[in-house]
């Protein structure tokens, strides 16, 4: 890679890798493979145990059930390439969704301001938390620990812990519940348009300045700084556009409960981070792909539907999350020792 | 009593102390003022109120989680009726249903503030020793909504007979199904943590419908099929929701998947029944199965009455809350104990069957009627 290196010590060193170093450096370049490989296997493994797990019915609703927490696991991954963390996603979520429920529901708000004000309440959380970590320098795990309880209170207080059900929703809150077909399979609104924002957010990351630049201050701020990357700009934006995704993560969810309810989502801390955690996205910032994310929340979602075809009970789904976490983090550990 | 006066100046300096605590918070995020303050506390009315005499009693309510409407309800009625009964209310909770912690440390809060007695809806077998503590100190326990485990842990429980509960849709069911083969999805509350108002209600329901279920105290572990009073049944799963919408709607997706000709869901709660119901509908099956519920809020009776859920068993909260109240402030003012109901080891608050398509032999009250004494 660097400059100095002459093409005869390039082919010294590859020759003198062994097949799993070869294998490292495959894993080291592409990091979602080893994730893709592990939903493979968990693919077949609970097929053989019951062919029901791959038939297009079954398969429809992995992706559905999927579709929220592989939403919100955008937004965390693009905090962990900074080397952040947000423990305030599933508040977010709470907060945008009761707010664009209660005002369209009771004060008349139309359907379309409403979305956008709840969409927009989302940004302004990840604002909030962008400000805190960015302007008072304070460790992202603390700034959103502490909005994680904010947001929390806020969104009961406003709401008085009422949940709204769809029938008093208008439609358009309620639209990513509408399914359709797509030969065999059956989808929902709310799953095309997390799709889109896995498109959009892979093509942002990946080919703009700004994608590169989040990579850039992740992996070593310092560096970035100096080689003239507003870092700080860059860091606040990330937070920013992690809550725009929540609110409309908030948007998919209403569709999928059936209703916008303080309690319509539980784990989306945990469980977000943990599909970004198995789709290969190193905690410690600057290296990881969206595509290893949607494939890391398919895999836990994998275990629910799998497990729960083999009439297995909901603790062994757990233990396998848990192990697959700390394998998942092993294999990060070991493909970073790579020698370039 | 000389001790009262300096535990209840030092309260309202702690008071004024959360309040400004709380003032702070709610103007740094701009939330809506007023409730935060009655949200910590309800102040004991001032001078002598109707229905009470003589000093206020210190009462402490101490709720699973404050973000349940069951709770809420119950929170925001024990504190409309504090001031008839002259109690001096602090309301509590614990973080999440579930969390121990919070709630041994509200039980602690309790005790060393002066109160004559707690009510509490026990998260779960670790705040007992928290609750003896407290008894021994000289206050009344009264356990709502959950019984602890072993019942005697507090005074006396006031509560809705949740077994009683699932066997009223039970009944309701088995009359609805008119001998038809029953293929019935259970979607409980954990299939993690084994919690009394989970086996209660789900095995209250399987007895309703005539099935065996071997232990009441486990849920399970009843034949997968048999028959049940009609005729044939099927169980085709037990599938944990968390009491909520999306998790209702994971369980009833997940039970189709391996059966897909379900006509029966009981399900533990109305949130998690609403989603089992978008479950179905989703499949195009919304009219092939009939869904049955326990709690009787605002919102699932009207759930009734939109054809959602086909019956669901209304209990009462803020009668547990304000029967509660009475009895501390009874105990206090004239060292009368309260009474269990008869044949039960708990107070019972009653449970009444709401629905709109009545069943022969199955005493119900339709959904119009349920709306007027709904909680939430």
């Amino acid at each position: 890679m660097t400059a100095g290196t002459s093409a005869a010590a390039a082919e010294l060193a590859r020759r003198r890798h062994s097949p799993l170093q070869r294998v490292q450096h495959l894993l080291h370049g592409y990091p979602f493979i080893s994730p893709l490989l592990i939903l493979v296997v968990t693919a077949a493994a609970f097929t053989i145990v019951n062919p029901r797990f791959a038939n297009p019915a079954s398969l429809s609703l992995l992706i559905q059930q999927t579709a929220v927490v592989a939403c919100l696991a955008i937004g965390q991954t693009l905090i962990i390439l900074t080397a952040g963390i947000d423990l305030a996603v599933g508040a977010t979520v709470i907060l945008a969704m009761m707010v664009m429920a209660k005002i369209s529901v009771e004060n008349g708000v139309p359907a379309p301001v409403a979305l956008l004000i709840g969409v927009g309440l989302g940004a302004a959380a990840g604002l909030l938390n962008g400000f805190l970590v960015t302007r008072i320098n304070l460790p992202p795990f603390i700034v959103t620990l502490g909005t994680l309880s904010i947001f929390t209170a806020v969104a009961l207080l406003y709401s008085g812990s009422k949940s709204y059900q769809n029938n008093v929703l208008p439609d358009l809150l309620n639209w990513t519940s509408t399914g359709f077909s797509v030969g065999p399979f059956r989808l929902t609104v709310g799953v095309v348009i997390v799709v889109l924002l896995y498109l959009v957010m892979g093509y942002v990351l990946s080919q703009t300045r700004w994608g590169r630049h989040v990579y850039a201050v992740g992996d070593a701020p310092e560096a970035a700084r100096l080689s003239g990357i507003p870092s700080k700009r860059i860091l606040l934006s990330v937070y920013a556009v992690a809550g725009l995704i929540y609110g409309i993560g908030a948007w998919v969810l209403i569709g999928r409960a059936g209703a916008a309810s303080p309690n319509a989502i539980t784990n989306a801390n945990l469980e977000s981070i943990t599909a970004v955690v198995i789709g290969g996205t190193s905690l410690f910032g600057g290296r990881g792909r969206l595509v290893g994310t949607l494939i890391g929340a398919l895999i836990v979602q994998s275990f629910t539907v799998g497990l729960s075809l083999a009439r297995v009970d909901q603790q062994y789904r757990i233990l396998a999350v848990g192990i697959l976490v700390i394998v998942a983090v092993a294999i990060d550990q070991w493909i970073r020792k790579v020698k370039a | 009593m000389q001790r009262s006066t300096t535990v209840h100046r030092s309260r309202s300096v702690r008071r004024a102390l959360a309040f400004v605590a709380a003032g702070a918070l709610v103007l740094g995020t701009a939330a809506c003022g007023g409730d935060s303050g009655s949200d910590t506390t309800t102040p004991g009315a001032s001078g002598t109120a109707g229905g009470g005499s003589g000093e206020a009693v210190g009462v402490s309510l101490i709720t699973k989680d404050s973000t349940n409407p069951f709770f809420v309800a119950m929170q925001n009625g024990a504190k409309a009726d504090a001031a008839k009964q002259n109690v001096d209310l602090t309301v509590a909770s614990g973080a999440k249903d579930g969390d121990e912690q919070g709630q041994i440390q509200a039980i602690e809060n309790a005790i060393s503030a002066g109160d004559k007695g707690i009510l509490i809806t026990p998260n779960g077998p670790g705040v007992n020793d928290a609750i003896k503590r407290a008894r021994d100190a000289g206050l009344l326990v009264i356990a709502l909504d959950t019984p602890p485990d072993p019942a005697d842990t507090v005074d006396i429980t006031f509560a809705t007979d949740n077994f009683k509960a699932g066997e009223l849709i039970g009944q309701w069911a088995e009359k609805q199904l008119a001998g038809k083969k029953a293929t019935i999805a259970l979607l409980d509350l954990f299939n993690d943590k084994i919690v009394s108002v989970d086996y209660n209600r789900d095995q209250g329901f399987l007895t309703g419908m005539g099935i065996d279920t071997k232990d009441k105290t486990k849920n399970g572990d009843e034949d997968k099929t048999g028959t049940y009073t009609g005729g044939d049944y099927t169980i085709a799963c037990n599938e944990p929701t968390q009491g909520s919408e999306d998790g209702g709607r994971t369980a009833m997706e997940n039970c189709l998947t391996n059966s897909p000709d379900i006509n029966v869901v009981y399900t533990i709660n109305e949130p998690s029944a609403v989603g089992a119901y978008n479950a179905l509908k989703a499949a195009g099956k919304e009219k092939d199965a009939i869904i049955v519920s326990v709690d009787g809020g605002c919102q699932g009776v009207k759930s009734v009455t939109d054809g959602v859920i086909g019956a669901t068993a209304q209990q009462y909260p803020l009668k547990m809350a304000t029967l509660g109240m009475e009895a501390i402030a009874k105990l206090a003012r004239t060292g009368e104990k309260p009474k269990v109901t008869e044949g039960l080891d708990f107070f019972d608050t009653g449970v009444a069957l709401v629905t709109d398509k009545k069943a022969d032999g199955v005493e119900s009250i339709d959904s119009a009627a349920a709306s007027k004494i709904c909680w939430g």
